[in-house]
C-alpha cells in the first residue's frame, strides 16, 4: 500500500468530515418545525398508501430527540477542534496517544520508583526476612512471572519449578539477579534430528540418564548407553552427571526433571533437543523491581514455609 | 393465473422455514460454546469442537444464516406487497436461496475444518467469498428491479432501509475480503498492519450497522405497522434519521481500534461519528414505539407485536450503550472485556433475533393459509426469550465489568493486583449463568419451531396471492 504523504490526504479526511457533521445539521433543521407536504398538514396522514393500509403520520421531529441531536453535533465540533481528528490538525490540546502513554508512564516511575529502589541498599538475603519487601516481589511476581513459572511458582513443563532449590543457573542472589536482568537460553542439541546419534544409542543414553536418578532401567541398555554418555553428553552434563550451571546443564541425578522424567520424555529430550527460553526483563524492570523480584524468588527456597 | 397478476410467496417460505432451522442450529452453538467457556472439558480435546473453531460458525449460523434467511424472507415478502409487483425474476429468487444455503453449508462444513481467513465475521475462504458476492450480486438484482417495476409513486420507508442494507453490504464483502489465495482453501489479505485492522473494523462494524440494524430496521417498518394496524408515527422523523444513520454509520468503525496503532485523528473521527449516530439510531425506535399510539392496549394482548416493540426497546438501549461505549475513557475498562460480549448480545438477542421472531409469527401464518397453531405458545416463547436474554446481559455486565476493573486495579506499589487466572476465576459462576440465558432463548426458539411446525403440518402452502391495485393517490 502507497504511503499517504501528500497533503491531498489531509483535506480528503477533513472536508467530508466538516461537510458531513454541516450536513446532519441542515438535515435537522431543514426538517423541524411545522410543515405542510401538500394537503398533508402537521398530524395528518401523509397521503400515500402501501399494501391496504400502510400509511405515515406528517409528524414533528420530537423536541427532546432535536434537542440530543444538537448535542452530539456540538459535542462531535468542539471534540475534532481540540483533538486531532480533522485530517493533520493537530487539536488546540496537543493531545496523542503516545504522548498520554509516556505520560502515565512517567507519573507511574515518579510515583513507585522509589518504593522499590529504597530497597537497593539492602543485599537480598537479607531481604528476604522482611515480609513487606518479599510481598512487594510476590506482586511483582504475579504481574510479570506467572504466565509461565505459574502463580505458585512451581513451574510447568519446560518452565522451571523455583520453589525446589534446584538451579539450572545457580540461586545465589546474584545469580537469580542476572537471570532475570539478562535472561537465559538453554540449547540441548537434537542429537539424532542433527545426526550425530543413531536412534539406538539415543535410547540407551535415555536408559542411562534415568538410571542416574534412581530409575528402574535395562542394565544392558544402561551399560551401552553409559558409553554414549561419557563421549557425548559428560561434556554439558559432567562426567557424573551433575551437570554445569555456568552452562545451564541440569544436573540428572536428582529426579528432577524439566521435561519430564518418563522415558518416552528422556528420548525426546535427546533425539530433538530442547531450547528454554528465558526473557531478559533489564531494561522493562530496571533494578529496583528486579532487586525485589530476586528477593521473593529466592525467598521461596529459604525461608521456612509457615 | 398469470404469474406477474400474482405476488412470489414460494422463496419468501423458503427463506421463513430456514430462518427457524438456522436460528435453532446457530444458537446451539452458541449455548454449546458458552458452555465451554464455562466448562472447557467439553472440547473434549477433539479439534472441530475446540472453541476457537465453533465460535465463528456459531457468528456466522446466527448472523449469516438466521439473520440472513429473515431479511432475505422480510425484504422479498415487503418489496412485492409495497410495490404492488411481482418480484423482479423468480428465477434469480430462487438462485438467491439455494446459494445462500450452500454458502451456509459450505461455512459450516469448513469452519470446523480449521478452514478460515482469520477475518472476524469474515471468516470463510475465498472460493466461498466469491459465491457470496455472486448471491448477493442476484439479490439486489432481484430487489431493485422489483422497485424498478413498481406500481406506486413512492417507495415505502422499509425499501429504503432494505435498499440500503444490500448496497452497502455488498461494498462491505468485497472490499474486505480483497485476498491473494494461494490455494483453494488458504489465502492472505491485500491490506497490511494496521490497515487491514482498519479495514476489517470498517467492515466488522458496519455488518452490525447495515446488516444487523439497517436491514432489520427495514423489517421492523412493514410489520410494527401491520401488526398494530397503526400508520407510521413521523414520515419526516424517517428521512432524518434514515439519513443521517447511513451517513454516520460507516464512520464509526474505527471505535474497535482505540488505544491501538490506528492513528489518532481516526480514533477520533470513530468516537466522535459514533456519539452522532446516538440520536439517528433512536429516530427509528421511537417510530417504532410511537407507532402504537393510540393503541397501546394491543401490547397487552397480542404476544406477536411485544416481540416486536420488546425488540425495539432492547435496539433503543443497544444503540445507547453503543456510542457510551466508543467514548475512549469507557472503552478503556470496557475494551477486551465480556462487556462487549453483553453488548452485542443485547443487540442480537433483544433486536435482531426478537424483530425477527416477531415478523416469522406474522409472515407464517400468512404464508400456509393458517392460524398460527397456538397463541399461547407464543406468549410462553415471548417469556423464555426475554428472561434468557435479561439473565445473558446481565451476567456479562457484571461480569465484563468487574473484569475490567481486577485488570486495572493495582497495589499501592503499582504492581497488578490480580493475576489473569484470578479474574478467569471470578468470571466463572458468570459464564454459567450466561450459559443459563443463552439455553433459555434456544429453548423459546424450539417452541417456536413446534408451534410452526404444527401449523405448517396443518395447513399448505398458500397459492401466490393475487395483487392488488394500488390505492389511488390523493
Amino acid at each position: 500500500m502507497a504511503d499517504f504523504t501528500s497533503s491531498f490526504w489531509n483535506w480528503f479526511i477533513a472536508v467530508p468530515t466538516i461537510l458531513g457533521i454541516l450536513g446532519c445539521f441542515w438535515l435537522v433543521i431543514h426538517y423541524s418545525g411545522a410543515r405542510t407536504y401538500g394537503e398533508s398538514k402537521e398530524g395528518e396522514p401523509m397521503g400515500h398508501v402501501w399494501d391496504g393500509d400502510l400509511q405515515e403520520i406528517n409528524n414533528p421531529l420530537p423536541r427532546w430527540w432535536l434537542n440530543m441531536f444538537y448535542a452530539t453535533l456540538i459535542f462531535g465540533i468542539i471534540y475534532l477542534i481540540l483533538y486531532p481528528g480533522l485530517g493533520s490538525w493537530k487539536g488546540l490540546l496537543g493531545w496523542t496517544e503516545a504522548g498520554q502513554y509516556e505520560a502515565e508512564m512517567k507519573q507511574a516511575e515518579e510515583t513507585y520508583g522509589p518504593l522499590f529502589d529504597k530497597y537497593l541498599k539492602v543485599p537480598v538475603a537479607e531481604l528476604a526476612k522482611d515480609p513487606k519487601a518479599v510481598e512487594m516481589g510476590r506482586h511483582l511476581f504475579a504481574t510479570y512471572c506467572v504466565g509461565c513459572h505459574g502463580s505458585d511458582a512451581g513451574g510447568a513443563r519446560g518452565y522451571p519449578n523455583l520453589r525446589d532449590n534446584d538451579w539450572l543457573y545457580g540461586g545465589t542472589p546474584e545469580k537469580i539477579v542476572e537471570t532475570i536482568t539478562n535472561g537465559r537460553q538453554g540449547a540441548m542439541p537434537a542429537w539424532e534430528d542433527q545426526g550425530l546419534l543413531t536412534h539406538e544409542q539415543v535410547v540407551n543414553a535415555a536408559e542411562y540418564v534415568r538410571g542416574l536418578s534412581g530409575a528402574e532401567v535395562d542394565p544392558q541398555a544402561r551399560a551401552k548407553g553409559e558409553e554414549v554418555f561419557k563421549t557425548n553428553c559428560a561434556v554439558c552434563h559432567g562426567p557424573d552427571g551433575k551437570g554445569n550451571q555456568a552452562l545451564g546443564a541440569p544436573n540428572l541425578t536428582d529426579d528432577i526433571w524439566l521435561y519430564g522424567g518418563s522415558q518416552k520424555r528422556v528420548i525426546e529430550s535427546i533425539a530433538h533437543g530442547r531450547s528454554g527460553r528465558m526473557p531478559a526483563w533489564g531494561e522493562l524492570l530496571g533494578k529496583g523491581k528486579i532487586h525485589l523480584l530476586a528477593t521473593y524468588v529466592y525467598s521461596l527456597s529459604h525461608n521456612k514455609g509457615p | 393465473m398469470a404469474t406477474t397478476d400474482t405476488y412470489n410467496y414460494k422463496v419468501v417460505r423458503q427463506f421463513a422455514v430456514m430462518t427457524i432451522i438456522w436460528g435453532i442450529v446457530g444458537m446451539l452453538v452458541g449455548v454449546y460454546i458458552a458452555a465451554e467457556l464455562a466448562w472447557p472439558a467439553l472440547n473434549f480435546d477433539i479439534p472441530y469442537l475446540t472453541f476457537s473453531r465453533l465460535r465463528p460458525l456459531h457468528t456466522n449460523a446466527v448472523i449469516f444464516a438466521f439473520g440472513g434467511s429473515a431479511l432475505f424472507a422480510t425484504s422479498y415478502y415487503v418489496v412485492q406487497r409495497t410495490c404492488h409487483t411481482r418480484l423482479f425474476s423468480d428465477g434469480l429468487a430462487a438462485f438467491t436461496f439455494w446459494g445462500w444455503q450452500l454458502v451456509i453449508v459450505l461455512a459450516a462444513v469448513t469452519l470446523p475444518l480449521g478452514i478460515t481467513s482469520s477475518k472476524e465475521y469474515a471468516e470463510l475462504e475465498w472460493p466461498i467469498d466469491i459465491l457470496i458476492t455472486i448471491v448477493w450480486v442476484a439479490y439486489a438484482i432481484v430487489f431493485f428491479g422489483t422497485i424498478a417495476r413498481r406500481r406506486v409513486k413512492h417507495i415505502y420507508v422499509a425499501n429504503w432501509f432494505y435498499g440500503a442494507f444490500i448496497i452497502t453490504i455488498a461494498l462491505l464483502h468485497i472490499f474486505n475480503n480483497l485476498e491473494y489465495p494461494v490455494s483453494l482453501t488458504k489465502s492472505y489479505s491485500v491490506y497490511a498492519g494496521v490497515q487491514d485492522a482498519m479495514v476489517q473494523w470498517w467492515y466488522g462494524h458496519n455488518a452490525v450497522g447495515f446488516f444487523l440494524t439497517a436491514g432489520f430496521l427495514g423489517m421492523m417498518y412493514y410489520f410494527i405497522p401491520k401488526q398494530a394496524g397503526r400508520p407510521v408515527y413521523s414520515y419526516r422523523l424517517s428521512i432524518v434519521h434514515f439519513w443521517a444513520l447511513i451517513f454516520t454509520y460507516i464512520w464509526a468503525g474505527p471505535h474497535h481500534l482505540h488505544y491501538t496503532a490506528l492513528p489518532d485523528w481516526t480514533q477520533s473521527l470513530g468516537m466522535v461519528m459514533s456519539l452522532i449516530l446516538l440520536a439517528p439510531s433512536w429516530g427509528g425506535m421511537i417510530n417504532g414505539i410511537m407507532t402504537l399510539s393510540g393503541a397501546w392496549e394491543k401490547l397487552r394482548t397480542d404476544p406477536v407485536l411485544r416481540f416486536l416493540i420488546v425488540a425495539v426497546s432492547f435496539y433503543g438501549m443497544s444503540t445507547f450503550e453503543g456510542p457510551m461505549m466508543s467514548i475512549k475513557t469507557v472503552n478503556a475498562l470496557s475494551h477486551f472485556t465480556d462487556w462487549t460480549v453483553g453488548h452485542v448480545h443485547s443487540g442480537a438477542l433483544g433486536w435482531v433475533a426478537m424483530v425477527s421472531m416477531g415478523s416469522m409469527y406474522y409472515l407464517i401464518p400468512r404464508l400456509f393459509g393458517r392460524e398460527i397453531h397456538s397463541v399461547r405458545l407464543i406468549e410462553v416463547h415471548f417469556w423464555t426469550a426475554t428472561i434468557g436474554v435479561v439473565l445473558y446481559i446481565v451476567s456479562m455486565w457484571v461480569s465484563g465489568i468487574m473484569q475490567g476493573l481486577m485488570w486495572r486495579a493495582v497495589n499501592e506499589d503499582g504492581t497488578l493486583t490480580y493475576s489473569f487466572i484470578e479474574t478467569v476465576q471470578a468470571m466463572h459462576p458468570f459464564y454459567a449463568i450466561r450459559t443459563l440465558g443463552g439455553a433459555l432463548f434456544l429453548l423459546g426458539m424450539l417452541i417456536m419451531a413446534y408451534n410452526v411446525f404444527k401449523t405448517i403440518a396443518g395447513g399448505k402452502a398458500v397459492e401466490d396471492p393475487a395483487i392488488p391495485a394500488p390505492a389511488a393517490a390523493h
